[in-house]
């Protein structure tokens, strides 16, 4: 090999935008930048095959942990439509999801940042949006199988009506961009991965503790503690189903906070992503 | 230190330019369990060229500031002063240009590690802007190339560490970029695969014009594939030319190796005279001397009572490892295999 090959013409690739960054002059032109879709659906597609390889016992653990709850809550709280029932149930099943969205990404997040595996997504060019979004949207999805078996399991052990699980749909998606994007965030803004892992598990007990126990008969300073919580609005959006008569607006209004909280997180994760990424 | 005298013959410009660069680490505070570090300048205006269609190595010890360097050229990480310019581009002004201009391959995999290799280097092509079939006949190919097709269905943690590395490559070389920037590319790997990849990385040179920057520290490796080197000592350039340039500097001078079976044998007044000169490690000692004053030293033990005490001995030409000493350099890290 020889320094002779200095004559040889750049790479110019046939899919380079023509003028792209301002090429000419000397200056090779820049490839295209890859779109928030098409790098979203390639990261999402990637992160749920990991996830399915390397997260199944997990996902078993955030679904016996949730079942295991609701049984041993069996013997202090009547089945029925009651309110306790209700509760236990519906925080017994969006518990799954704040197990694997929450808590595992931000050990996710957290581990690749301290590793330097962010290297990888940040010298390809996609935008920091779709490396979180796709592994949010993975961990989210990874938790439909879960909660769909606390959910079924709960409500006939609880005697609760199945017809409104439907509302499912609506609470999977919304919660687990919620807890989700607040997960990814912690990963990404915290300054060790142990930290992340810390954060991610006490974000995991405060879901549960508080999600599992009717607010009513919680203290006042708890309360509070609950309604900052997103999952909160998405465990009372499902246990209002549970009803005989939901009131849909309530739903509708709990699972609008969830969305919002969800962009927000997202939003506040994606930006973590960028300053983590590049120092 | 300037390395371009070429650069007006090359087409188009250089490929990268790189101008008093200088990036400092600020001083880390001790913190329980681990103590305080002072800042580090891990590159300590840094200029160099590299021409297009080159393959230019930067080689030197860890912690000689070759990862640092590569990360400015790759907008992972901003300098504190100076220029960079890849194909044209200014990339301290727009840093985020670097992944359209380039691939890179940096030391970690964890972002891949749970993924089989197929889909690793497939969605590495999708993130790389390759349509969906495309992603897949290119992914092929590279496995193809790289003697992968075996091992696609097997995640890369469940690989040895030089497969793993491979797979890396694979993710580096999928989609075309007319700068590859490779750190370390060949680490782990047995000789078949480090042949699979220089052939790869030779081909995408003679096909596609592609420029390649290589971060190495093993000293055989640079030596024969690389066009141009440049030694980083503690952030800086302290030396750049073709292999053949840089042996040049150290002269005549060879390397003779000897290794004695236990103590040398100091009685012997020859041996006792090439004592002061030597470099010990253990057994062994590395003398560099004039091609007549190493004949005598070789003839010295090779006869009389020092061949009692003798293990082994070996005479050399010039390796990388001596211009890297000659010029300053440390030795610590720098490999020989």
């Amino acid at each position: 090999m020889s320094a002779a090959s200095v004559d040889r013409a750049p790479a110019v690739s046939s899919r380079s935008r023509p003028g792209g960054g301002g090429a000419g002059e000397g200056r090779a032109p820049l490839a295209p930048a890859v779109g928030l879709w098409p790098a979203l659906c390639a990261v999402y597609r990637a992160q749920l095959s990991r996830a399915r390889v390397a997260r199944i016992p997990l996902l078993f653990v955030a679904t016996f942990q949730s079942i295991g709850i609701m049984v041993l809550l069996r013997g202090v709280v009547e089945p029925g439509p009651g309110p306790e029932a209700r509760a236990v149930v519906a925080g017994s099943s969006v518990l799954v999801v704040a197990f694997v969205a929450l808590n595992l990404l931000a050990q996710y997040f957290g581990s690749l940042r301290a590793s330097g595996g962010l290297d990888h997504y940040a010298t390809l060019p996609v935008p920091p949006a779709a490396v979180v979004l796709g592994a949010a949207g993975a961990y989210a999805s990874f938790t439909v199988p879960g909660v769909l078996v606390t959910a079924v399991t709960g409500s006939v052990l609880y005697a609760l009506p199945l017809t409104g699980l439907w509302v499912l749909i609506g609470v999977i998606p919304l919660t687990g961009a919620a807890l989700a994007g607040l997960g990814a965030a912690l990963g990404l803004l915290a300054p060790r991965p142990e930290l992340a892992t810390l954060c991610g598990q006490l974000g995991m007990s405060a879901a549960l503790l508080l999600g599992v126990l009717p607010p009513a008969s919680l203290p006042l300073a708890v309360r509070w503690a609950r309604d900052l919580l997103p999952s909160t609005y998405g465990v009372e959006a499902f246990a209002a189903t549970f009803g005989p008569s939901p009131d849909w607006a309530r739903v509708a209004v709990d699972l609008g906070v969830c969305a919002a909280v969800g962009a927000l997180a997202l939003t506040a994760a994606a930006w973590a992503y960028r300053r983590a990424a590049v120092r | 230190m300037e390395t371009g005298a070429r650069q007006d013959e090359t087409e188009g410009g250089p490929a990268c330019a790189v101008r008093d660069l200088v990036k400092t680490y600020p001083a880390q505070r001790a913190r329980r369990g681990t103590p305080a570090a002072p800042a580090v300048r891990a590159c300590d205006g840094v200029s160099l060229t590299v021409r297009r269609g080159e393959l230019f190595g930067l080689l030197g010890p860890n912690g000689a500031g070759k990862s640092t360097l590569v990360r400015q050229l790759t907008g992972l990480l901003r300098p504190d002063a100076g220029h960079i310019d890849v194909l044209g581009h200014d990339l301290v002004r727009h840093p985020e240009r670097a992944a359209r201009l380039l691939a890179y391959l940096g030391q970690e995999s964890t972002a891949l590690d749970e993924l089989t290799v197929r889909l690793a280097v497939e969605t590495t092509a999708r993130l790389r802007g390759l349509p969906a079939d495309d992603a897949r006949r290119a992914t092929g190919a590279v496995l193809e190339e790289l003697g992968l097709s075996v091992l696609g269905h097997r995640p890369l943690k469940r690989l040895s560490g030089g497969q793993r590395r491979l797979a890396c490559v694979a993710t580096a070389l999928v989609g075309e970029r007319p700068l590859l920037v490779l750190d370390e590319p060949t680490t782990g790997m047995d000789p078949v695969a480090r042949r699979a990849v220089w052939a790869a990385v030779d081909r995408r040179r003679a096909e596609r014009g592609a420029t390649v920057v290589l971060v190495t520290h093993n000293v055989i490796e640079a030596e024969s594939v690389l066009d141009r080197v440049a030694v980083l000592d503690r952030g800086r350039v302290i030396a750049c030319d073709t292999p053949g340039g840089l042996k040049a500097l150290v002269g005549d001078d060879v390397r003779v190796e000897l290794v004695w079976r236990d103590e040398p044998p100091l009685h012997v007044p020859e041996v006792a005279a090439l004592g002061p000169t030597a470099q010990r490690s253990g057994r062994r000692w590395t003398l560099r001397l004039s091609p007549d004053a190493a004949r005598a030293a070789v003839a010295a033990v090779t006869g009389g009572p020092a061949f009692a005490a003798l293990d082994d001995f070996s005479l050399a030409t010039p390796s990388l490892e001596d211009v890297y000493l000659a010029l300053g350099g440390r030795t610590e890290g720098l490999v020989k295999a």
